[in-house]
């Protein structure tokens, strides 16, 4: 015992050093103050750029200008009689679309024979471009705002679909199992077990359905609409309005972040037994 | 009520899992159920709660679940099964919601259980926040609310760690003093078999069929930990599943 530890001693006179650390990392965190400080140094950037000439006013507008344009954009009351059109195709066509995807994808998940029938059906539809069948839904359901809405219901649909059914099979099939064996009827499994254990992947298949929707909105504002976003970029455009392009765009982003910030919120909520 | 199981055999794709097997669970009684792994024993319990048929045999139930019985057939699953996304209280609200019970009944019914099984202050704690014993014990009394007949329990234990395992066999035995139930206990831990088990079978490897059924007459609560008569009685069982379990590990291998 003695000499054991007085070797213990010496070994440790001999050669001490810490071990080396080699754990740590792969755990993004995300601070928020990063996300603002990059965008202030890009919009930073394009300002001093623009000021003193390196960046020509044809490449890009100075940023101070946008925000002029586009606190005009909001006195004239242009911004709302854009605004809400878009707004309005945007809830309407997407909510038909989601909750039609989640319907479906939620049988698909449950049943056999509608799996069979409608997973090649929904892969064949995936990769179309949605905008390339605007023609036929302008035939099918009008210039105004069914094409609008068959549209970006269309374009929300498929990866709504294909999210949901995927969510639904990875449900825990141990939780399935432990409500049969508590004679709990079929519809209680759907609702009280399938549908809350799929809950986390429809959320995140929802914010690519939702950004698609976005996309999809513009396009179809672009090839035929007085009022939206769409139109008003599109006018912009052919005028080499720069500014006024650069105001439409940014509501676009400013949409894209508010609809990503409404989802986690949902998601905080709905998923707050996820640690 | 009394489970009877006769001459059962079963098989997968043409791989015999289950060989003649007859099996008797008396009223008021845990039946242990040990054997190597794969030779039949989840297979068999679910079997036993109709959430399978064998290929052949049958499984009799004799006389009629107590009155007030909600789900006869109840299980404990190994990994516990609860919801995540429910609190321990709503977990076992869940199993009574489909039935034509009154809120005060159910409420009361939850509390009930919450209290005999010690868990009453954590009532509002999601799974996530639970050790695992803890969540077994929520499984536990989810099964309880529901007035089993006969509680089928497919190594309830295996995923705890042995200190949590001593507790929660106590916390059985104390249930079961206090309200015999019957039960079906699925394990392949001696120790664990001969601490609660009225009847211990022992399984050969697969297909599985009984090698020896004992029977311990010592009652629950006298069985302390270190007992010399339930070593003896686990030394017995372990001559007897030792080449058993061998050749089972061994044809693991050769698949
Ligand atoms: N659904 C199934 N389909 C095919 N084979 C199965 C199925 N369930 C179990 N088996 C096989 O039956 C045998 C017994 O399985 P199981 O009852 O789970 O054993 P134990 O619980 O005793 O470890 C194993 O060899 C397993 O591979
Ligand atoms: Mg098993």
């Amino acid at each position: 015992m003695l000499s054991f530890s007085m070797s213990d001693n010496k070994q440790h006179s001999l050669s001490a050093k810490p071990v080396a650390f080699r754990g740590g990392g792969f755990s993004p965190k995300s601070y928020r103050w990063v996300g603002f400080l990059v965008f202030a140094t890009l919009i930073g950037i394009a300002e001093w750029g623009t000021r003193s000439g390196w960046i020509s006013a044809l490449t890009l507008p100075k940023p101070t200008d946008v925000l002029l344009t586009f606190k005009e954009l909001y006195q004239s009351g242009l911004l709302f009689k854009h605004l809400a059109p878009s707004l309005t195709r945007l809830v309407v066509g997407s909510c038909m679309g989601i909750s039609l995807g989640i319907s479906v994808g939620v049988l698909i998940g449950l049943f056999s024979y509608i799996r069979s029938g409608f997973v090649p059906v929904v892969a064949a539809l995936f990769p179309i471009p949605k905008i390339a069948l605007l023609p036929l839904f302008v035939i099918w359901f009008g210039i105004d705002e069914g094409s609008k809405y068959a549209l970006i219901a269309f374009g929300t649909f498929t990866p709504t679909v294909v999210a949901t059914y995927g969510a639904v099979d990875n449900v825990e099939r141990s939780l399935i199992r432990m409500g049969q064996s508590f004679g709990l009827s079929w519809f209680s499994i759907v609702r009280k077990i399938v549908i809350p254990g799929a809950m986390p992947g429809i959320l995140s298949g929802l914010r690519i359905s939702l950004a698609i929707a976005i996309i999809l909105l513009v396009a179809a504002e672009m090839l035929g609409a007085e009022y939206g976003i769409g139109a008003y970029i599109l006018e912009a455009g052919s005028l080499y309005d720069l500014e006024r392009l650069f105001a439409g765009v940014v509501i676009l982003s400013l949409l894209g972040v508010i609809i990503s910030a409404l989802i986690g919120a949902i998601e905080r909520r709905v998923l707050n037994w996820r640690s | 009520m009394d489970i009877k199981l006769e001459s059962i055999h079963h098989a997968y794709h043409q791989v015999e899992v289950i060989r003649n097997l007859s099996l008797h669970i008396p009223h008021g009684q845990i039946v242990c159920i040990v054997g190597p792994s794969g030779c039949g024993k989840s297979t068999l319990l679910r079997f036993i709660g109709g959430l399978e048929k064998p290929t052949s045999g049958e499984i009799l139930q004799f006389g009629e679940p107590p009155p007030g019985c909600l789900n006869p057939l109840t299980y404990i699953f190994q990994d516990f099964a609860l919801l995540p996304w429910r609190t321990v209280y709503d977990n076992i609200s869940l199993v009574l919601e489909d039935h034509p019970l009154s809120d005060a009944d159910a409420h009361h019914i939850i509390i009930d259980t919450l209290q005999r099984t010690k868990l009453l202050e954590f009532a509002d704690a999601l799974p996530r926040q639970l050790s695992g014993g803890m969540k077994q014990r929520v499984a536990i009394a989810r099964a309880l609310a529901v007035k089993p007949a006969i509680m089928l329990m497919d190594e309830p234990l295996s995923a705890l760690d042995s200190q949590t395992r001593e507790l929660l066999m106590d916390d059985l035995v104390d249930l079961w003093t206090r309200q015999p139930f019957t039960a079906v206990y699925v394990t392949h831990n001696l120790a664990e078999a001969v601490r609660l088990g009225h009847t211990i079978v022992v399984l050969s490897r697969r297909p599985g069929e009984v090698l020896q059924q004992i029977h311990i007459d010592k009652p629950l609560n006298e069985r302390q930990f270190g007992d010399a008569e339930l070593e003896q009685h686990q030394q017995q069982l372990w001559q007897l599943m030792r080449d058993e379990a061998r050749a089972a590990d061994a044809e693991l291998l050769h698949e």
